[in-house]
């Protein structure tokens, strides 16, 4: 034995001694863990404060401590915070341990005697397993310079301009044909009424310009393979059937196309596109795709209509899928968000009742580049509305669908409020259950409506239907609404219903989780590294995330994100390398007896079998960490460094208590 | 049952660094309750899960053991979770065969948004293994050289 061990134990203000008897646990660490080599306990208001951390160090050196356990907060928290204190005493950071006694104890139990009592097994635990820890080095990795962002929305533009602006080299890739997301689709952007489309197409054009940028839409990603700093990326370029290289863009094969799209993607069903398009008239890039589940000649055999009419010979009914593999040290997934399906609300009416729009729609309905050039009318085409009602919360705050609350639906339905009555002069209903304006100059911009007289009705839509029951309710969808303020129901008699939908995450979220190895929340979002501190990185070192793919925001939000991930990477790529944590598998040979059980154990093929000498070794560059082998090995001949058999199983000795003096042992 | 009212159960809880470690944290995090009879010990995948482990933990004292990891298909080691899977339903036939009952040792998937379902499994198994009572593990090694000493030999090697 012979290592001199220091144990802390925080109070972390009250978050722990409110329920645990820190002075008690403190005594007795002090005390029974004796002759397991604690030479001192010590209590402390906040362990992680600079003075709680320089009390640690103190000791390192004056004490001459050899191992140090901290009981505090989460690992995941301020593991590093008191490694680095080791680090600056003197003291190897990884023969440094921090055991939970807040998460796993003082926050989710309520009886103090048993707290107490499970904070000293876990401390126990700590102190058995910190005298097996080893002093390691962190393996550093270096980082190539050029980085991926996945989805070409507002938040992944903002993402790929700022590091390709500071000269580093960024893969965009954008599923569908060309960049800009939803953002441009929409008319006006919120509480200022810019023109979306006047911000963004600026941007667009950027990225389709910038030397350090390769863009690549109707492109997805298909394979993840290796590490932060050196991943290696499988794109899929899904064939345009047109060639780039002589592609001018001008647009006559849209024009010649005689086979007629309903356009699901970009004008939610409105209106028509051709079998080969661009999604809109600013797209970018501006190449046109060719939609190979629509076209006439793909279905028939016969047409090319497009490739006899183009003049630069650019269409190429040859092509086919393509698979090209990039380098990267760095990932950024911006793939944003879906909107919430207004179907699933039956009572609504949407699909059923023509004039209830969901609220994509209605920005395409307002948008001067769309099916009715900005024209807001009903679904006839001609008839302008005389009263609208735009219901809040569709699909948000509402336990039968989504309970969180879409953040953007207050503002957005503000805004089409506004613009119906500039435009069209009709009588706008709001009907809301709260109204969340909490951004900078949000606030004002409700006020504003207050005082353009839109009526603010508190309470949410019952039903929306077309059953008269008056002569003034003939032919008008009618809004069933209780009105919480007064007490009573209302029937509001309208022309047109906008349903302002909530934002849920992409269809797929699952699959691109696993795919880049991250993790979903409850309710689908991909999940940050920390709420609050660190919401951008992930638990996946090298992969970030950016807009609403981490849950609901509105575009200032998206756009300081993406900008955000982008310094994060900047600062990784800065530094050349980063440091990261030696947890790794490694192979005594003298005991390998050449079995090959792990051999087709481990999912990153890190294990290689020497024919000629009979035995495996691990490749610790692209070993994780796991322990899978470790733990199959039945020689005993793999170590797994940071988390050895002998660090678990004396854990598990401690946390049982099993190595505790009965009474206190004379030092 | 009534005498095992009052008796306390130990439970070593194996975790995964990238789900169910975080979904305890979570738990703490939201201040939800659970009964303080789980000692967790935090693995880098339930992959790690060297069935010595759980043979320790019974014959060191503790009346179960709870193995988590992520749910089929979202292990961060990518299948490694599969793996536990396997050796847990081997242990458990084996655990069988000594004589102990298959419900002291139980698999639960959580990720990391999961906190409530590791509460909640976390409040049923105390539960059951206060139904079932004390293990009484080194009442079984009379006469018999000591399951302990054994393992930890073995360890050592």
């Amino acid at each position: 034995m012979g290592e001199k061990i220091g144990v802390y134990v925080c109070h972390c203000g009250t978050n722990i001694a409110g329920t645990v008897d820190v002075e008690d646990v403190t005594r007795w660490s002090g005390n029974l863990l004796k002759h397991r080599g604690v030479v001192l306990a010590r209590d402390y208001k906040f362990m992680c404060s600079s003075l709680g951390q320089e009390l640690i160090e103190k000791d390192i050196q004056e004490l001459g401590l050899t191992r140090v356990v901290v009981a505090a907060c989460s690992p995941h928290l301020h593991e590093k915070t008191f490694r680095t204190a080791c680090e600056r005493a003197g003291l190897n950071p990884y023969l440094c341990e921090l055991v939970s006694i807040r998460e796993q104890v003082s926050w989710v139990h309520t009886d103090k005697t048993a707290a107490t009592e499970k904070s000293k097994a876990v401390i126990s635990g700590g102190v058995e397993r910190v005298i097996h820890h080893e002093p390691l080095e962190p393996l550093h990795v270096p980082i190539h310079p050029a980085t991926l962002v996945v989805g070409g929305g507002i938040a992944g533009i903002q993402a790929a301009l700022e590091l390709a602006d500071a000269g580093y080299p960024v893969y965009l890739v954008e599923r569908e044909p060309s960049i800009g997301g939803h953002m441009a689709q929409f008319d006006k952007t919120f509480p200022t009424l810019d023109c979306s489309a006047c911000i963004l197409t600026p941007k667009m054009v950027q990225v389709g310009n910038h030397p350090n940028i390769k863009l690549m839409t109707w492109a997805e990603v298909t394979k993840v393979d290796g590490y932060v700093g050196n991943f290696q990326v499988t794109i899929l370029q899904k064939p345009r059937y047109v060639n780039t290289e002589l592609c001018t863009g001008c647009g006559i094969c849209q024009e010649k196309c005689p086979k007629k799209v309903r356009d699901e993607v970009f004008e939610v069903g409105l209106t028509n596109r051709k079998a080969i398009y661009t999604p809109f008239p600013q797209a970018v890039p501006n190449y046109p795709v060719l939609d190979k589940d629509t076209c006439t000649y793909f279905l028939k055999g016969k047409c090319k209509a497009c490739e006899i009419f183009c003049p630069t010979g650019a269409i190429d009914f040859t092509q086919e899928d393509e698979y090209i593999t990039v380098p990267v040290g760095n990932m950024i997934l911006a793939t944003g968000y879906d909107l919430f399906d207004a179907h699933r609300i039956p009572q609504y009416g949407y699909g059923r009742l023509s004039n209830v729009y969901t609220s994509l729609e209605f920005e395409r309905l307002c948008n001067a580049a769309g099916p009715t050039n900005g024209n807001i009318v009903l679904r006839d085409g001609v008839t302008k509305p005389k009263s609208v009602a735009i219901a809040h919360c569709v699909g948000s705050r509402d336990e039968n669908y989504n309970s969180y609350c879409s953040a953007i639906c207050c503002m957005q339905s503000l805004k089409f409020a506004h613009l119906v009555k500039e435009r069209t002069g009709a009588e706008v209903y709001n009907c809301y259950i709260d109204i969340r304006t909490p951004a900078k100059g949000y606030e004002e911009f409700y006020k504003r409506l207050l005082e353009e007289g839109t009526h603010f009705i508190r309470g949410k839509i019952a039903e929306i239907t077309n059953a008269a029951r008056t002569t003034e309710e003939e032919g008008k969808v009618i809004v069933q609404v209780e009105d919480t303020l007064i007490g009573k129901q209302r029937r509001v008699p309208v022309d047109m219903v906008i349903l302002s939908c909530g934002l849920e995450p992409r269809n797929d979220a699952k699959e691109v989780a696993h795919l880049f190895g991250l993790s979903c929340s409850a309710d689908g979002w991909l999940i940050e590294k920390h709420p609050k501190l660190d919401p951008l990185a992930t638990m996946t070192e090298g992969v970030f995330i950016a807009g609403c793919a981490q849950g609901p925001k509105d575009i200032p939000a998206s756009v300081s994100q993406g900008a955000a991930a982008a310094a994060r990477v900047l600062g990784r790529i800065q530094q050349g390398e980063i440091a990261l944590e030696p947890v790794r598998a490694t192979v005594d040979e003298t005991r390998c007896s050449g079995c090959r059980i792990c051999n087709d154990l481990c999912p990153f093929n890190a294990i290689i079998f020497h024919e000629d000498r009979l035995v495996t070794e691990v490749n610790p560059a692209l070993c994780q960490g796991c322990g899978t082998c470790v733990a199959a090995c039945p020689a005993g001949a793999i170590f797994g460094t940071g988390f050895s058999n002998e660090q678990i199983l004396s854990q598990i000795e401690g946390l049982l208590l099993l190595n505790v003096a009965l009474e206190p042992v004379p030092a | 049952m009534s005498d095992n009212q009052a008796f306390e159960p130990v439970i070593i809880g194996f975790t995964c660094n990238w789900c169910s470690y975080r979904a305890a944290d979570l738990a703490g995090t939201a201040r939800m309750k659970y009964p303080p009879n789980v000692r967790l010990i935090r693995l880098m995948c339930s992959g790690r899960l060297d069935p010595t482990f759980v043979i320790k933990a019974l014959s060191g004292g503790a009346d179960g053991v709870m193995i988590t990891g992520c749910h089929p298909g979202e292990c961060h080691y990518i299948e490694q979770n599969y793996k536990a899977l396997r050796r847990f339903l081997l242990l458990r036939r084996t655990l069988a065969q000594f004589g102990i009952e298959p419900e002291r040792i139980k698999l639960v998937w959580a990720s990391a948004a999961e906190g409530v379902r590791l509460t909640e499994e976390i409040k049923k198994m105390v539960e059951e293994i206060r139904h079932l009572g004390p293990l009484n593990w080194p009442k079984w090694s009379n006469g018999r050289p000591d399951h302990t000493v054994i393992l930890q030999e073995e360890v050592k090697v």
